[in-house]
């Protein structure tokens, strides 16, 4: 979606000179004190994701029925069984949002791995080989970005039907543009500059030139996409869940959960107020990373 | 200071927001959804019934609150004895309405009544294709191979011929499908080569006329004045379009709406609290389950059909899901229907009971089952998802592992007609109010076959012949004796899960006065007026 | 200039024809019939069912009905709904404006908001408000929108009545549709009070649809205005001793404006991706929620049309945003 307008500068931007070492890439990131606020973050929430079992208090299906939607423990009628309150059906908000953590940071690596493996692939082929494939690539490509985003995205659910897996798959077809396009431009600003055409002429076929010499150059841009789409497709599953067309219930994805709990924002503010809320915080950090990646890895930023 | 300015904005806007308008009465129905369009005919909605009722009048109709059926464009009528002829005597007098497009020359005649039959029943009446040739409820009701013929007797006679007795026929004039329109307006508009302008811009002889129609957004009335019956109470009448059942709420709390349908259960509570809302309710006609496979294994063996039965907990699930807005069912027809048998009693929850039941039939270690959930709101399940993981829950207790599966919602249902599912959920709303309605035509032999209505797939020939018999006979105490005894063999058998019965909730605001529930689910708005 | 012109034009109709090929197969690989959908429980005798399938020709094959639909499209004509049986283009006609007013309004509060934000943010570089409107942004443009409008009904509407719940207007008020646009209709109709009601209920929506395009907005701003805030010229200005408003007024304000009103226009898309949801949360009676309900319908001539034309829709804005851009800057002319 709008991961793209972000990362404009980027784009345009091919890293140039040699590469940074690594050290020399940390310490610029560790400058930006939102970035390290946003990895630790991210670090917390793959912690909860990893440990989930260990942390949650309760199985996160594990229904109560006499305690259906129950406040959080500040709040009269609450109880500290129940740190966040318990939801329609008597079941632990907190520990499901632990789970959730799982689903929504295996959504959006697996939605980003997946755009960038066959959006690389599909760039780098339009960008080296050109020609018709290369035109009926970006067509199809242009053809995505004109449509919004979620209605293509809910039309591909419609299609394979509701669920998790599919869910993934229709929002990682919606950013795949992105990637295209950043490998595209990124290998046809490469393709013409000296090193490459040495490695021509001293006859390095077209795919070794693409793997071993164009790929590793336009990496830069494609991280900093990278950890922006995370943010991206984890929101955008997430709209899918609030529709009802994301991960089905009972699983505790947060969009889902919030759709679930929509028809209780009139009397139980907690159930809708904290889903939303890990979303946001979440999406936010990884957008946080990003901002911070792009500075790092993007020498014309840097001042 | 932009700020400063919206603020002042908003309060001005509130400020007016907070009443109703005094001086002419405006009664504002928050409806749940946009009419499909203005031609009840070809709608299936009660959200189209709803928009359309105020604008028609049909021969004859429901009394309000009712079934029973009463007098309206016709005065009254005779049934030959045999009770295959209908003589209809049309009231005298009645005006259509008028708008922007037309100006009615004539009042209505029996043409008109000729006219709306012919159009869902001819194919060669030039409107039978007109917006759509699917008459649905015509179609349903059997009309095309009951009707024999219809004869314009005079100007304000009209005579309906059958192939044979048919005693609901007259009910079947009341409903929807049957709206009176004008051949006048009809005519005018096929000339004018726009015939659809008849469904979109209606004109009936009904208690309110269309003003202005704005899809997703309002529905808005004005009383007709010359009315055959009298101008309605109220002056205006608005159908807010409000899809959101916790907003719909919201609205009636602040007085922007006087009567909503379909509250959230979940709000229900807090609207009996309101000391401004009144909330009308009335046990529906309906019955929401779950079936068991019985072609398939396990659900072949009674024994784990009981133990499933007993496995799951009923109260939780009113509790949680259906809140107030259900009761607990331990019989396939509702409370409300006659020859219901309330000496039954329904299987206890019990999970240890279950477990020795489940070991006894072999499965003492369980086993996987797929558990299906209809992917939409119905009206008697508000929400099958949850319920399915209430189920799930309690099942994994007894060791069952169950799995949730969903369809598309017409994918669903062919599904579950097919028999593919282990158990699906699955439910049915009656719309004549005779057991035969809901014992034989969800349980009987005949729709157990591929594709037929048992979605149980049960077939048992003690239960059959009994349904089948009552099907027959037609004294009605008998009858009822025969259904009492189908149910005692239902509950033995248990092919369902009987989950519940939905109330039909209404909240309405105070100073609406005389509001009725419609035991059809429908909203009628002459004869109600405001404080 | 006239080739840059017809270079970009000519792209956009290959693109058109992909949308009718992704509007027209993708649609008929989405599960489940429209006449299946409407029985309900009921369901529907066999023989009727294939009697209205060969009425609405799904009985033809594939390919011969996409030469009809295509036909029929080369005369402006996308179908009827099946559930409402009213043509496309007259439901699409009578829904668009809400959307587009509501866009607009969000777009309108974003730059308000936005553009100052960024401007400022630029100013003060490493200011606290810098910070705190960097920070401010990157939230708004991590906003999970759907959430955000249940809260803002939740605070706004529902603790503090200070908005209305749903709707575009009070239903007291009877106006005339005469643009469309609810804003424009009330002040032309003479009923008092229409126009604040029309948009006491448009604020809301307005804000959430708005959010990210102004988290968007605000740091392009800020990062344009930096840019042109380095350059050797403002330099040279400031060195001059002009006063500071006109440097920024004049100068930087008008260069930095470019990539923002770029910005904007590719907002578009994004725009009707949130409308998809905004309107979904307040009723709002717009293209998206028609879509998303078409769908549940199993509605194909409304999806469809309404993919068609939402496509049509987001190609011009970007083609006029393009030329627009290509005027401006020479360089991009000739580029490809």
């Amino acid at each position: 979606m709008s991961a793209e307008l972000l990362d404009t500068p980027a784009a345009s931007a091919p890293p140039a000179g040699p590469p940074h070492p690594l050290a020399e890439f940390w310490t610029s990131f560790r400058a930006n004190k939102g970035a390290v606020i946003g990895l630790a973050i991210i670090v917390a929430v793959f912690l909860m994701a990893v440990f989930a079992d260990v942390i949650a208090t309760h199985p996160p299906n594990l229904t109560n029925d006499a305690a259906f939607l129950k406040p959080p423990f500040w709040q009269e009628g609450g109880s500290l069984t129940y740190p966040l309150g318990t939801d329609a059906i008597g079941r632990d908000i907190l520990s499901r949002l632990i789970h959730g953590a799982r689903l929504s940071l295996s959504i959006g690596v697996a939605v980003v791995a997946v755009s960038i493996l066959v959006g690389t692939m599909l760039g780098l082929v339009a960008g080296f080989i050109g020609g018709a494939t290369g035109i009926v690539i970006m067509r199809v490509m242009d053809i995505i970005l004109t449509l919004p985003s979620l209605l293509l995205a809910i039309v591909i659910v419609a299609i394979l039907g509701p669920g998790l897996m599919n869910a993934m798959l229709a929002v990682a077809v919606v950013v795949l543009p992105h990637y295209v396009r950043i490998a595209r431009a990124a290998v046809i600003a490469e393709k013409s500059k000296d090193y490459v055409t040495a490695a021509r002429v001293s006859g390095a076929g077209p795919l070794r030139l693409m793997l071993s010499e164009v790929l590793p150059n336009c990496a830069a841009p494609l991280i900093v996409q990278a950890s922006l789409g995370v943010s991206t497709a984890i929101l955008d599953a997430a709209a899918l869940g609030f529709l009802g067309l994301g991960a089905q219930p009972p699983s505790p994805e947060w969009g889902t959960m919030l759709a679930d709990a929509r028809e209780f924002v009139l009397r139980a503010w907690w159930v809708v107020t904290f889903p939303g809320l890990i979303i946001l915080v979440t999406v936010l950090a990884f957008n946080l990373v990003g901002d911070g990646l792009r500075d790092a890895l993007d020498p014309k930023l840097k001042r | 200071m932009k700020r400063a300015s919206l603020a002042v904005v908003l309060g001005a806007a509130t400020a007016l927001a907070a009443t109703l308008p005094a001086g002419a009465k405006t009664l504002v129905y928050c409806s749940e959804g946009s009419p499909e369009n203005f031609y009840p005919a070809v709608n299936t909605t009660g959200t189209s019934f709803d928009a359309g009722s105020q604008i028609y009048s049909n021969i004859v109709n429901f009394e309000r609150g009712t079934t029973n059926v009463v007098p309206d464009l016709a005065e009254k009528w005779d049934v030959s004895e045999d009770g295959k002829t209908y003589t209809f005597h049309l009231r005298k007098g009645v005006k259509w309405h008028s708008n922007k497009i037309f100006k009615p020359t004539r009042d209505f005649n029996a043409d008109d009544v000729i006219f709306s039959f012919e159009r869902q029943w001819k194919e060669n009446n030039p409107f039978f294709r007109v917006t759509s040739s699917n008459h649905t409820y015509f179609n349903d009701m059997g009309l095309p191979k009951l009707l024999s013929s219809l004869d314009k007797v005079d100007d304000y006679t009209v005579r309906f011929t059958l192939t044979g007795p048919e005693a609901p026929f007259l009910a079947d004039l009341a409903m929807p499908f049957a709206a009176i329109q004008s051949k006048e307006y009809a005519d005018a508009m096929m000339k004018a080569g726009t015939p659809d302008k008849l469904d979109q811009e209606p004109i009936g002889t009904g208690p309110f006329y269309l003003l202005q129609y704005q899809k997703d957004a309002i529905v808005r009335y004005r009383a007709f004045p010359q009315y055959y019956a009298g101008k309605a109470a109220l002056d205006d009448l608005v159908f807010a379009i409000t899809p959101d059942a916790s907003v719909r709420w919201a609205k009636l709390q602040k007085g922007e709406c006087h009567v909503m349908p379909y509250p959230n259960p979940a709000d229900v509570d807090a609207m009996r609290k309101d000391a401004n809302v009144q909330v009308l309710e009335q046990p529906g006609l309906n019955i929401g389950y779950l079936a068991y496979n019985t072609k398939k294994k396990p659900f072949d063996d009674v024994r784990v059909r009981k133990a499933l039965n007993m496995a799951i907990n009923k109260k939780a699930i009113i509790d949680a899901v259906y809140l107030s807005t259900g009761i607990a069912a331990k019989n396939p027809i509702p409370p409300t229907m006659w020859s219901y048998d309330d000496a039954i009693k329904d299987d206890p929850y019990d999970p240890d009971a279950a477990k020795k039941l489940l070991a006894e039939a072999g499965l003492g270690s369980g086993f996987a089952m797929d558990l299906w959930a209809m992917p939409v709101q119905r009206p008697y399940n508000p929400n099958a998802r949850r319920i399915a993981e209430l189920m799930q829950a309690d099942l994994a207790k007894i060791g069952v592992k169950a799995e949730i599966k969903s369809y598309e919602w017409g994918e669903y249902r062919k599904r579950a007609q097919e028999g593919e599912h282990q158990s699906a959920m699955f439910g049915w709303t009656g719309d004549n109010g005779d057991p035969d309605n809901f014992l034989h035509t969800l349980l009987g032999c005949a729709a157990a076959e591929k594709g037929g209505g048992n979605i149980a797939k049960w077939c048992d020939k003690t239960y059959d012949d009994l349904v089948t018999k009552a099907k027959t006979v037609t004294d009605k105490a008998e009858r009822a004796k025969l259904y009492e005894q189908a149910q005692v063999v239902f509950k033995q058998q248990a092919p369902w899960f009987t989950i519940a019965h939905a109330v039909q909730l209404k909240p309405v605001r105070k100073e609406v006065v005389d509001f009725k529930l419609s035991p059809f689910g429908r909203h009628t708005f002459y004869g109600v007026s405001l404080k | 200039m006239l080739r840059f012109l017809l270079t970009r034009a000519s792209l956009v109709i290959p693109t058109f024809l992909g949308i009718t090929l992704v509007a027209f197969f993708l649609i008929r690989l989405v599960p489940g019939d429209p006449i299946e959908t409407m029985a309900g429980e009921r369901g529907i005798d066999p023989v009727r069912h294939a009697e209205l399938r060969a009425e609405y020709g799904f009985d033809k094959p594939l390919l011969v009905q996409y030469g009809i639909y295509l036909e029929r499209l080369a005369h402006g004509d996308l179908g009827r709904s099946i559930s409402t049986k009213e043509p496309v283009i007259a439901e699409f006609a009578s829904l668009f404006p809400a959307t587009i007013e509501l866009g607009v309004c969000a777009i309108l509060f974003a730059l308000l908001v936005g553009l100052p934000a960024g401007i400022l943010a630029a100013l003060r570089r490493n200011s606290v408000f810098d910070h705190g409107v960097m920070g401010l942004s990157l939230t708004g443009y991590s906003m999970p929108i759907f959430w955000w409008g249940l809260l803002l009904i939740l605070l706004f509407s529902v603790q503090l009545g200070w908005t209305p719940v749903s709707g575009r207007i009070d239903v007291r008020y009877f106006i005339e549709p005469v643009t469309g646009f609810l804003l424009i209709d009330t002040l032309l109709s003479d009923e008092s009070g229409a126009f604040a009601s029309a948009l006491s209920h448009l604020i809301l929506p307005a804000v959430v649809l708005g959010t990210v395009p102004l988290a968007v907005i605000a740091r392009m701003t800020r990062s344009a205005m930096l840019e042109v805030l380095g350059e050797d010229y403002m330099r040279t200005a400031r060195a001059k001793g002009l006063p500071a408003w006109r440097i920024v007024g004049l100068h930087a304000l008008r260069n930095a404006l470019i990539p923002v009103v770029t910005v904007i226009g590719l907002q578009v898309g994004v725009l009707f991706t949130g409308a998809i949801l905004t309107e979904t949360i307040f009723s709002w009676p717009g293209i998206g929620k028609w879509l998303i309900e078409a769908i549940g319908r199993r509605d194909y001539p409304v999806l469809q049309g309404g993919i068609l034309l939402i496509g049509a829709v987001v190609m011009a804005v970007n083609l006029i945003v393009d030329l627009a851009y290509g005027l401006v800057n020479p360089r991009i002319r000739h580029a490809r």
